[in-house]
């Protein structure tokens, strides 16, 4: 199971603009990856091509040694569940919102839900925390419980893999910490396989353990937090002068901005 | 519902009393018999089948257009309807028999489509904002040209397509009205077979996709089935507008955005509605009628200020 997520050569974008390089990496399963890098490095597209959003302009992507473009999007969705950045909410109730992650599982002329698929949505509403808004409308709910309730209904689709697209970027950090401990768990607890696009160094850092750094449509670097922080790869992806340290708590890689000032202070010390 | 079609029954210019209803049927003769028969029965039939399939295409478009203003007359398919059965008029081919106006009505309809269709495709993939883009256009279009057309046509030809134009349910063939029905019953139960990509369609084609719906197709056949409907009962009923519209809008409001009970309230309401509307349509100016097109858009337009201004109020608070 070493390869469980094998991305080969893969290149995609879009027509007469952005396009990626050739992308290769490999995953295991069980593996809790982050996707990092500036802003227009293709994160997204990246993203976007595994989850067969874009069309794939070569290469491929393989899921236990399955050509996911080979499957039906029912199979794919079974297997692979996406949540997106502003997940849609449609003018739903919680509970139908995340039932429709049992989607994949409807058998032909099946109209209604089964015992099951209540029961499924129920332990993820409960796993996620969100069993108590279950009858709320979506759109009432805050953007951290809206993003908790569009990871319950991906769980409810009980994929292999989970990818994520900025799952915190626009959260508190009471919110931030709260979803990514969530993915955690769900990571050690269940060997789900997370994949995810993640702006914060530091949160990447504290909760990854294999990092992809994307630079210009090419896989810059990737590896442990500790191959890839290093304020070397952080200077010549972001163009952007950092510290790094070992935080002494987690003993992982930390990232400290520099500001204007104290750079200049320290070359005066420095002469 | 059963209340206002048995009321529908008996109103009209020759008055029948409810109590008297059953009598008349099982006597099987005599002129209010004919009357139940011929003309009021039908007309209530054909009433609930073009109400309800205009509730329904309003039900489902809004659905895969992700819009909560588009009804079937917005993707110009009445547009197109309509420009058909001007120019039958206009140049007196109505003489071919009765199925002509219907027929232009159709292909007028079918022609639009076809239009929407092909020039909502880019690079092999239907673009839906485009489409409504170019029904909104054609509509406008094929009435600047009905316009044209009118301002240069005779008198009597001009009331011809004014009364079209606006709506009837008066419909005297027994056929035309046997095929709306099939196609209402049919548009139901294939739209049926969509309810649950449709719920999830609410969510955005991406996410629909990532739950393991083929997006695009299901888009693709219900908008077929829709615009077909559509065609249909603008090419035999005019122009009702309004019912496509408002009906789904109140359905959600009353039983939720679930489209499996959705679309059915969808139909049923939208035959209630037309019903309702024909009753009124019929009293009013007894013993004449007014266009029941009249009618709906009257009440439709109130309904839909209101249910405009209570979504501003919602994004208000939100």
């Amino acid at each position: 199971m070493d390869n469980f997520i094998k991305i080969d050569n893969l290149s995609c974008g879009y027509a007469g603009a952005f396009s990626l390089g050739n992308i290769n990496f490999t995953l295991p399963k069980g593996t809790f990856a982050g996707i990092i890098g500036p802003n227009g490095s293709g994160k997204t597209t990246l993203f976007r091509g595994i989850a067969g959003d874009i069309p794939l302009k070569s290469g491929s992507v393989n899921l236990n040694d399955a050509n996911l473009s080979h499957l039906t999007n029912k199979q794919r969705a079974q297997k692979m569940a996406i949540v997106s950045q502003f997940p849609d909410i449609g003018d739903l109730t919680v509970e139908d919102y995340i039932l429709l992650g049992r989607l994949p599982y409807r058998k032909p002329f099946q109209f209604f839900e089964s015992e099951d698929d209540y029961s499924i949505a129920e332990k993820y509403m409960r796993l996620t925390n969100t069993y108590h808004l279950k009858d709320k409308p979506m759109r009432q709910l805050s953007g951290g419980e809206q993003q908790l309730a569009a990871i319950a209904q991906a769980l409810t689709q009980e994929p292999e893999l989970l990818l994520l697209d900025e799952p915190t970027s626009h959260l508190d950090i009471t919110h931030q910490v709260q979803v990514l401990n969530l993915l955690q768990r769900l990571n050690h607890e269940m060997g789900l396989t997370v994949l995810m696009i993640i702006h914060d160094l530091n949160l990447a850092s504290e909760y990854c353990d294999y990092l992809l750094m994307m630079k210009n449509g090419n896989l810059h670097c990737q590896g442990t937090p500790f191959d890839v922080l290093t304020y070397q790869n952080i200077e010549q992806v972001y163009g952007t002068l950092v510290i790094t340290q070992i935080n002494p708590n987690s003993g992982k890689p930390a990232v400290f901005l520099v500001s204007e000032r104290m750079r200049q202070k320290v070359n005066q010390q420095n002469g | 519902m059963v209340i206002a079609v048995i009321y529908s029954v008996s109103v009209g210019e020759v008055k029948i009393s409810i109590s008297d209803i059953p009598s008349i049927l099982s006597s099987g003769d005599g002129m209010d018999y004919f009357i139940l028969t011929k003309i009021r029965i039908p007309r209530v039939i054909l009433a609930i089948a073009v109400g309800g399939s205009l509730g329904l295409t309003g039900a489902i478009l809004q659905g895969i257009y992700r819009n909560p203003l588009v009804e079937p007359y917005t993707l110009g398919i009445s547009g197109g309807a309509s420009l058909g059965v001007t120019l039958v008029v206009i140049f007196g081919l109505y003489d071919a028999g009765m199925y002509a106006l219907p027929l232009a009505g159709f292909v007028g309809a079918l022609l639009t489509i076809f239009l929407v269709y092909t020039l909502g495709m880019k690079r092999g993939n239907l673009d839906i904002n485009r489409m409504l883009l170019i029904g909104v256009m054609i509509s406008f279009v094929t009435s600047s040209i009905i316009m044209f057309l009118m301002s240069v046509s005779t008198t009597d030809k001009l009331h011809g397509i004014v009364f079209w134009v606006m709506g009837s349910l008066d419909e005297p063939n027994t056929n035309l009205i046997r095929v709306i029905i099939s196609i209402s019953i049919i548009g139901l139960i294939a739209s049926y077979l969509f309810a649950r990509p449709l719920n999830a369609l609410q969510l955005g084609q991406a996410k629909a996709t990532h739950l393991g719906i083929n997006a695009s197709t299901s888009i693709q056949i219900l908008f077929v089935i829709a615009s077909l409907m559509a065609g249909a009962c603008v090419s035999v009923a005019g122009v009702i507008g309004f019912v496509g519209l408002i009906i789904p809008h109140l359905a959600r409001q009353i039983v939720g955005t679930d489209y499996r009970i959705l679309l059915l309230s969808s139909f049923l309401g939208g035959g209630l509605f037309l019903v309702l509307s024909d009753i009124i349509a019929r009293t009013i100016i007894a013993p004449s009628e007014l266009p029941i097109g009249v009618i709906t858009g009257m009440v439709g337009g109130v309904v839909f200020m209101v249910v405009l201004s209570n979504i501003r109020r919602k994004s208000k608070l939100s």
